[in-house]
């Protein structure tokens, strides 16, 4: 809205001195290279996407006999790829949704606990700063300074022992690294939501919260009864967010669930070994997985684009 | 009142100090109001909320760190348990005499750097392109954007068929411009810029959205001046616009660096194994390469922090920043 009226001023202060027929031409030529420069970046976004998928639909000898851009013709055209690819990737699309779902929700959860007890409660502002700057820090972290103890760890802590009756109940005691992946991606994942949740609450208006602090509401009961339902907004951009962090991550799958063959392997770790063998390299296979792969969040992004920009860009 | 800090569970001791020092009031005798009036009056109620997440974190972040240094110094490899008796920093010097660790560390520098300023430059580029009042600008902005919502794993796949050497679209085109084929990702000398490559191809729609809300943070003002004194498009952008972008440029350049850092799940996939193109492997996959795959943890660990340690000497100079400016 405000871009509208910039421009719009812009314009009727170059045109008040008379010349506007002159101005609108050259405005024309201008516009035109504008939308080339800009339609030139979308086929630069778009081309990889495009000639994976025209390339997953084709048959080997097409892939190998055909522009890598252009569509399959009817003899190069095939969906066996993408039957193959889901035959090896949909235990992997379940497994996946087991533990993203789950760790989205509750590290969204305690992102928001975390960042009303530092903004929206009384303490002190010098106590306060180190234990934000501890959760903001937490953000930057590479994950690779923390594999080894994680390991340690996760050895230490034996899931596998620990949660003998859900395995007794007839589940692969593989699945204790699906738990482990939960509390990971919870735990790695607080940072980034509280930061999130903080740069929300820390512009909500106050009245509302004094009054129910000077009727001797709880901190408890104004979150529940204020709080929670106003952070709606905030919720859909973390949820978003980190739905398509952890579901994106390779990482802590590699690590923790380690191998692909696996009961539990999620879809991340299937597909990075996917249409690679010694025979060479199966590209419409490949392809075909990426796109069964990448549909959950793509389906995320297309449907809630405007959310998911919030979160990246705060 | 300095005695109070640690005397949570003695209230009998601490509370009359702190009382005394305060303002003379008490609400009773105990540890609660103590902490309560060392910290502040919600202190102790609010941390029902932030004590839980600040735990969690505490222990798998920086508790993991902590752990992660001390592997570091020991000499822990293969299975079994870390002895934690004999700690020295021979891991240390077995990196610096290591000509993998040097090329790898070399090759993170070269990623981090020439990443992070190809795609600033490209993302300020589509921020004022989408800038400019045009149509459909939601269309561009979702579709420039679009590939920050995929893994690295899928967009691996992607780029392995772009770069592939006889049918990838890129060397279809320079191919078809009357250049000769080019080996992306078998060169080592061509790689790592492949990579670059790519990768900016993922993110230059985030530092789209980061320059985009600077420049609509800029007052219409200043773009009115600029034309009042005649200054061209060009000249008003790099003269008067883009200075003022400081900030944007910051926080992305910060963003951009770690995930440069972090790249290994990319350099992972494209090849499907821990061990990433000759001329490509950066501290990263190193790092997970040493621990997982010839399970010299206690070396790994010291690669580990290595790649902290740059991650620090980034990040650190910018939170403090942040810090200084009221933002934290």
């Amino acid at each position: 809205m405000s871009n509208d009226a910039r421009t719009d001023g812009g314009t009727a202060s170059a045109t008040d001195t008379g010349a506007s027929a002159g101005a609108l031409a050259g405005i024309d030529g201008y516009r035109v290279l504008l939308y080339l420069g800009l339609l030139g970046m979308l086929t630069f976004f778009l081309i990889p996407i495009e000639s994976g998928l025209v390339t997953s639909f084709k048959t080997s000898s097409g892939v190998s006999g055909s522009l890598p851009f252009a569509p399959p013709t009817g003899s190069t055209f095939t969906l066996e790829k993408w039957q193959s690819a889901f035959d090896a990737l949909g235990r992997g699309l379940i497994n996946s949704a087991l533990y993203a779902i789950p760790a989205t929700v509750i590290s969204a959860l305690l992102g928001s606990f975390a960042a009303y007890g530092i903004t929206q409660s009384d303490w002190k502002q010098k106590y306060k700063a180190p234990v934000l700057a501890l959760f903001v820090a937490g953000i930057f972290i590479p994950y690779q300074a923390v594999l080894v103890p994680l390991s340690q760890f996760w050895s230490m802590v034996s899931l596998q022992d620990w949660l003998g009756f859900v395995w007794a109940l007839g589940i692969n005691d593989d699945y204790a690294g699906v738990v482990e992946l939960i509390v990971t991606h919870v735990a790695y994942g607080l940072p980034i939501c509280t930061v999130l949740f903080r740069s929300y609450y820390k512009n909500m208006s106050e009245e509302m919260i004094e009054a129910a602090r000077l009727d001797g509401a709880s901190i408890r009961r104004i979150y529940r009864r204020i709080v929670l339902p106003l952070s709606g907004p905030m919720f859909a951009v973390v949820l978003i967010y980190q739905f398509t962090q952890i579901w994106n991550d390779l990482l802590f799958t590699l690590v923790l669930v380690q191998t692909e063959s696996s009961a539990a392997a999620p879809i991340v770790l299937i597909l990075a070994g996917l249409g690679t063998s010694l025979e060479g390299q199966d590209f419409a296979l490949r392809m075909a997985g990426a796109f069964i792969a990448a549909l959950p969040t793509l389906a995320v992004y297309i449907a809630f684009g405007e959310e998911f920009a919030e979160g990246v860009a705060t | 009142m300095t005695q109070n800090t640690d005397t949570g569970d003695d209230s009998g001791d601490a509370l009359p100090d702190g009382g005394v020092a305060e303002d003379g009031q008490r609400s009773g005798f105990s540890p609660i109001s103590a902490l309560n009036e060392r910290f502040g009056s919600d202190f102790v109620e609010s941390s029902q909320f932030w004590l839980p997440p600040f735990l969690l974190v505490g222990l798998f972040v920086y508790g993991a760190i902590i752990w992660n240094l001390l592997i570091s110094l020991t000499d822990f490899t293969g299975f079994g348990t870390p002895d934690y008796g004999d700690l020295d920093l021979e891991m240390y010097g077995r990196a610096l005499a290591d000509s993998g660790f040097i090329d790898a560390a070399i090759n993170t520098f070269i990623l981090l750097v020439g990443f992070t300023l190809v795609t600033l430059a490209l993302g300020l580029g589509l921020a004022i392109l989408i800038d400019r009042n045009i149509r459909f600008e939601n269309t561009f902005r979702t579709i420039y954007l679009l590939p920050m919502s995929l893994s690295f794993v899928v967009t691996a796949q992607f780029w392995a068929w772009m770069f592939n050497f006889n049918n990838g679209v890129i060397n279809i085109v320079i191919t078809s411009l009357g250049f000769g084929r080019v080996d992306w990702i078998g060169n080592p000398d061509i790689v790592l810029w492949a990579v670059m490559f790519a990768l900016m191809w993922q993110f230059a729609g985030y530092a789209m959205v980061v320059f985009l809300a600077g420049l609509r943070a800029i007052p219409n003002e200043h773009y009115e001046a600029a034309k009042v004194d005649g200054a061209s498009t060009v000249r008003m952008y790099w003269r008067v616009i883009i200075p003022q972008l400081k900030g944007s440029t910051i926080s992305a350049s910060v963003v951009l660096m770690v995930f440069a850092l972090k790249a290994f799940d990319f350099l992972y996939s494209l090849v499907g194994g821990y061990r990433p193109p000759n001329g490509a492997d950066i501290l990263a996959t190193k790092m997970v390469r040493e621990a997982y795959a010839n399970l010299n943890w206690a070396y790994a660990s010291a690669v580990a922090i290595t790649l902290f340690l740059m991650t620090l000497g980034i990040v650190g100079p910018y939170l403090y920043y942040q810090y200084n400016r009221g933002n934290l």
